[in-house]
């Protein structure tokens, strides 16, 4: 029995991206390997640990446990997606620089997508809606509470930017 | 952690999935793919080719039929998580859904998918079987029911044959006034895969009477288990907890639990008992406040 590879055609970060895969390919292999777009990072690769996550149609999921034929139609963000620009960080990640809210990285772009995610629907999230938004995704360095102190900065500076200029 | 190689079909419409499933050869159905996805890359499941149902646009909607709601089965377990209906009317379901995996796989996983792979720990089975539910399946041209109950055989494994579809899951609603549901579960994070879960809904009458009280338990044998003996011991009660305690206690020291590297066959019991009258005490604390709410 033959196994056949099919043609299908992503929407990632804004482009649309042609590519052929093997069914048995997950969308993070074929972010990957195909199209070169590394922040996603395979850790697992089981869905446990978290560090594989990208925004399908802006909503954190597994690209571990999503095999790339799946995965058309959809508006996938990667880590590549949020900077305003060549060369620029996002409030979010220059908030993840500050408080030293990474170590080696790993989990780091993953965490940020989960929290611009958060931000999007929920711009004032408390410490435990925080908290639950980051409990799908391990980190082994940090402990967390840095990563959850970035949070809290980028909200408040996005919430401050999002405001009239004649307010305090 | 590669899955092995496959051929991949997406049908349009259930009858098309069904036929697709009536060719066999090591054919299995895929929605969400949360449960069978980390199967596959662990090489414990190998189908040859997968029929992805998940854009079938009949098999996802929230609805009520008469005294129950049935919902579709590749309706997303997040989606679930805030429907009006089901917060509503299936208020145990409502309430557990927030413990079933991560955000991030609720938002791909199925109420269907969820079932179907019958993981022993899997919150959305121990709800249905707790509450009485209904599955819905197609095979070939056929409709079929079945309990919940009979539904599920062992850890991963159903009643359901290779080439059956699941549909819908039906469950009853509950029009009691006084009305309250508990859950609790064990594990070592938190919504990782439970080592023990207890969940019940229960209904008071006006001085605080048990008229009506579902129990089940979960993720301590291989698959959920309803006690109805300790419904029928417990209403007309006041459910004091000495007596919640007792009953449950005694029912739970037939079972047979699994054991393995994270607890003991022992440990299953008593944590399976704890929380039993945990989810109970709650159930009952919230149906004497008169809310029907969460």
């Amino acid at each position: 029995m033959s196994f056949e590879a099919l043609r299908i055609e992503l929407n990632v970060n804004g482009e649309t991206r042609p590519v052929e895969v093997e069914p048995r390919t997950s969308l993070l292999d074929c972010l990957r390997e195909q199209l070169l777009l590394t922040g996603a990072h395979a850790g697992c690769e089981h869905g446990v640990c978290g560090a594989c996550t990208v925004l399908i149609d802006g909503t954190p999921m597994r690209s571990c446990l999503m095999f790339a034929v799946q995965a058309d139609g959809y508006a996938i963000t990667t880590i590549e997606g949020v900077t305003p620009g060549p060369g620029e960080l996002s409030p979010m990640q220059d908030a993840f620089c500050e408080t030293h809210g990474m170590q080696c990285g790993y989990c780091t772009p993953a965490m940020i997508l989960t929290a611009h995610a958060l931000l999007a629907n929920n711009p004032a999230p408390t410490r435990a809606e925080i908290v639950d938004a980051i409990s799908g995704n391990i980190c082994r360095c940090t402990g967390y509470a840095q990563i959850i102190e970035a949070i809290v900065l980028a909200a408040e500076r996005m919430r401050r930017l999002n405001q009239p200029a004649s307010q305090p | 952690m590669k899955p092995a190689a496959f051929n991949y079909a997406r049908p349009k419409s259930l009858d098309e999935a069904c036929a697709m499933l009536a060719e066999g050869d090591d054919v299995r159905i895929i929605a969400g793919g949360q449960t069978l996805v980390p199967l596959m890359a662990m090489r414990l499941a190998r189908p040859k080719r997968l029929i992805d149902i998940a854009r079938i646009p009949e098999l996802a909607f929230v609805r009520r039929e008469g005294d129950t709601v049935v919902i579709g089965a590749t309706t997303r377990q997040c989606a679930l998580e805030h429907d009006p209906i089901v917060r509503a009317d299936v208020p145990l379901l409502a309430r557990v859904l927030p413990f079933v995996g991560h955000a991030p796989t609720r938002a791909r996983g199925t109420i269907g998918g969820s079932l179907a792979n019958a993981d022993p720990a899997a919150e959305i089975g121990l709800v249905a079987v707790t509450l009485g539910a209904t599955l819905s399946y197609r095979e070939g041209g056929a409709t079929a029911e079945i309990p919940a109950a009979e539904f599920f055989e062992g850890p991963m494994m159903t009643a359901l044959s290779a080439t059956a579809c699941l549909t819908a899951v039906r469950f009853p609603v509950w029009r009691e006034a006084h009305l309250g549901t508990g859950f609790h579960e064990i594990n070592a994070r938190r919504s990782d895969f439970a080592f023990a879960a207890a969940s019940a809904q229960l209904a008071l009458d006006g001085d605080g009477i048990c008229q009506r009280l579902a129990l089940g338990i979960g993720a301590v044998t291989t698959v959920p288990l309803r006690l109805d003996g300790v419904s029928d011991a417990l209403i007309g009660t006041r459910l004091e907890e000495s007596t919640v305690r007792a009953t449950v206690t005694e029912a739970l020291a037939g079972i047979d639990p699994m054991s393995d590297l994270h607890c003991s066959a022992d440990y299953r019991r008593r944590a399976a008992v704890t929380l039993a009258v945990r989810a109970i005490t709650d159930a009952a604390k919230a149906a004497s406040r008169g809310a029907h709410v969460l």
